[in-house]
């Protein structure tokens, strides 16, 4: 169970069990949906987001403990970051998800999901709520879709 | 005589008497562990696994025969239109189609109800015509009559389901009416594994006059079929999911019917005479086949056919129906799983749903169990929405699993309740 284990850490457990800031965001100025059409996974990401800071973030939706927990440490992660600083976290998150990272230290309890490296198929179950934030960002008004 | 699956009592089961280890030892690919632990193969309604049979054939036929089909004077040429040829027989007595010409050749299930589709649709259906299916088709019996329906202004009626998830007559009945233009049902769930009383759904589409497609992708591998007696007027299956190769598949069409049609695509090998005037289309089931077809495909398929009747559907049925009784008994009594699909007539097929962790996560953790299973929506997002559940987790079976099997399957679930609480 040891590979299942750092797949499944403790955190991540937690968080798929209770999500953290997992409502509507009511003074939201920004959001965007995001969708994995493989295992049906929905996400919606609020932002509101002044002076280049995401001063506050949300997310709604339903899908698998990865994706949830990800969305979930993610609306934590970024509260009061700037657009500059989310993007350039999103990168590194990216590159420890797929096993590029050298080093991971500075992402702080994201690296929880470095074990998600050893299991290709659950990639995009990780980096879904990431691609919701990067569209809503962008202002995008479609759905973002992992495929 | 075969008796209906729910009819079959203990005693009739045969999984003690049939040699599962005989038939385990045909398939290669069976005896390998993954992620360290021995693989149990439970998404045989994905695709099935190949026995030494097929692949040697498909290995002998590139090794010994290979031509193109219909062409040559030559002796190769001669073996490989022989070999292609003699598996449409094989395919023909299979599906007891009263005529090999009823046998056409496609690339598997997909391409035969697009085949239908795009030719006796475009043909037959028009604005205001309806076409009906049910709320537990697979997408690729949804979409091409969608697009067709879109096309022609023509409408798209589904036919209901109860909470079992077997097929509400009364409502089909209802919705067949002169507006019908066609039926198109799926003979078993890839879902939910429900088996639809399609002879009865022919009878009830034929008293109006309205022809029947059977979508029978997940039926071949578990059932006897009969096209005859179904009287279906066309019969759908794919190769990959009774033991063949993947790309290749039947589409069968009742004679009278084919004839009437339109050609599909155009080329090589669909015709009698080309001039740029005119051209003379070939008779059938030629007409239907342009270009070099997978004649490959065709040994394989004929192989896994000769394997199965060597097999016997009796058997097969037999220790499947034990197999699935024993696979939902022991799913069933685990704690905090529920199974979608409680039809009286089922095959093949357990798809669940657990309290507390998503099908995706469940799929994870049973791979590191060496269980293989298919997670995610099946191909049937409206039937998902029936259900209410984003996913669910499916088990399929084959004839070469085992009761042991299906025993690692249940514990791996209740790792999943370790992990998940």
């Amino acid at each position: 169970m040891s590979d299942l284990r750092d797949l499944y850490q403790e955190t991540i457990l937690d968080h798929n069990k209770r999500p953290r800031n997992f409502k509507k965001l009511e003074n939201a100025n920004r959001s965007a949906d995001g969708y994995n059409p493989l295992c049906g996974d929905k996400v919606k990401v609020y932002l509101r987001v002044e002076d280049g800071r995401v001063q506050d973030l949300s997310f709604e939706g339903s899908g698998c403990a990865i994706s949830k927990a990800s969305a979930s440490v993610m609306t934590e992660s970024l509260k009061g970051k700037s657009v500059e600083e989310v993007e350039s976290i999103f990168k590194r998150f990216r590159d420890l998800v797929m096993g590029k990272a050298e080093e991971a230290d500075d992402l702080g309890k994201l690296v929880v999901f470095s074990g998600v490296c050893e299991f290709p198929t659950r990639v995009k179950c990780a980096t879904l709520a990431w691609h919701a934030l990067q569209a809503a960002l962008q202002d995008t008004k479609e759905a973002v879709s992992t495929e | 005589m075969v008796k209906a699956l729910h009819e079959l009592k203990t005693a009739d089961y045969r999984v003690d008497a049939f040699d599962v280890a005989r038939i385990r030892r045909d398939f290669p690919i069976l005896h390998q562990r993954v992620h360290g632990k021995p693989l149990v193969y439970l998404d045989n309604a994905a695709t099935t696994q190949k026995p030494q049979a097929v692949i040697d054939a498909v290995g002998r036929y590139y090794s010994t025969d290979n031509a193109n089909v219909h062409r040559g004077v030559h002796l190769l040429s001669q073996r490989a239109t022989d070999a292609y040829e003699g598996a449409r027989v094989t395919v023909q007595n299979f599906i007891n189609a009263a005529e090999s010409c009823e046998v056409i050749y496609v690339r598997g299930t997909t391409e035969a109800i697009n085949l239908v589709a795009q030719t006796y649709g475009r043909k037959s259906v028009g604005a205001g015509d309806e076409i009906v299916i049910t709320a537990m088709d697979h997408h690729s019996n949804i979409v091409p009559w969608q697009m067709l329906c879109d096309e022609k202004g023509a409408k798209l009626r589904v036919a209901p389901i109860n909470d079992a998830g077997e097929l509400l007559l009364d409502e089909y009945e209802r919705l067949l009416t002169p507006k019908t233009k066609l039926v198109a049902i799926p003979h078993v769930s890839n879902a939910l594994g429900t088996v639809n009383p399609v002879k009865r759904l022919v009878e009830l589409a034929h008293a109006r006059g309205v022809p029947v497609l059977v979508d029978g992708a997940q039926a071949a591998p578990h059932l006897k079929i009969d096209v005859q007696d179904l009287n279906c007027d066309f019969y759908a299956f794919s190769s990959h999911k009774v033991f063949g190769p993947t790309g290749f598949g039947v589409l069968y069409g009742k004679k009278a019917l084919l004839e009437k049609m339109p050609p599909y695509q155009g080329g090589g090998d669909m015709i009698l005479s080309v001039s740029f005037e005119k051209t003379v289309y070939n008779a059938l089931p030629y007409k239907f086949e342009a270009g070099t077809p997978h004649i490959a495909g065709a040994v394989g398929l004929a192989q896994a056919i000769h394997y199965l009747l060597g097999v016997g559907f009796d058997a097969i049925m037999g220790y499947e129906a034990g197999l699935l009784a024993y696979a939902t008994e022991t799913i069933a009594a685990l704690p905090g799983v529920k199974i979608i699909g409680t039809a009286k007539e089922k095959a093949g097929v357990i798809s669940f749903v657990m309290d507390n962790a998503h099908a995706h996560d469940v799929g994870t953790i049973l791979d590191q169990e060496g269980v293989a299973i298919r997670t995610g929506h099946h191909c049937a997002m409206p039937l998902m929405k029936r259900f209410g559940v984003p996913a669910t987790a499916r088990a399929s079976l084959a004839l070469y699993n085992t009761k042991e099997e299906i025993d690692t399957l249940a514990a791996a679930i209740l790792k999943v309740r370790e992990v998940f609480g």
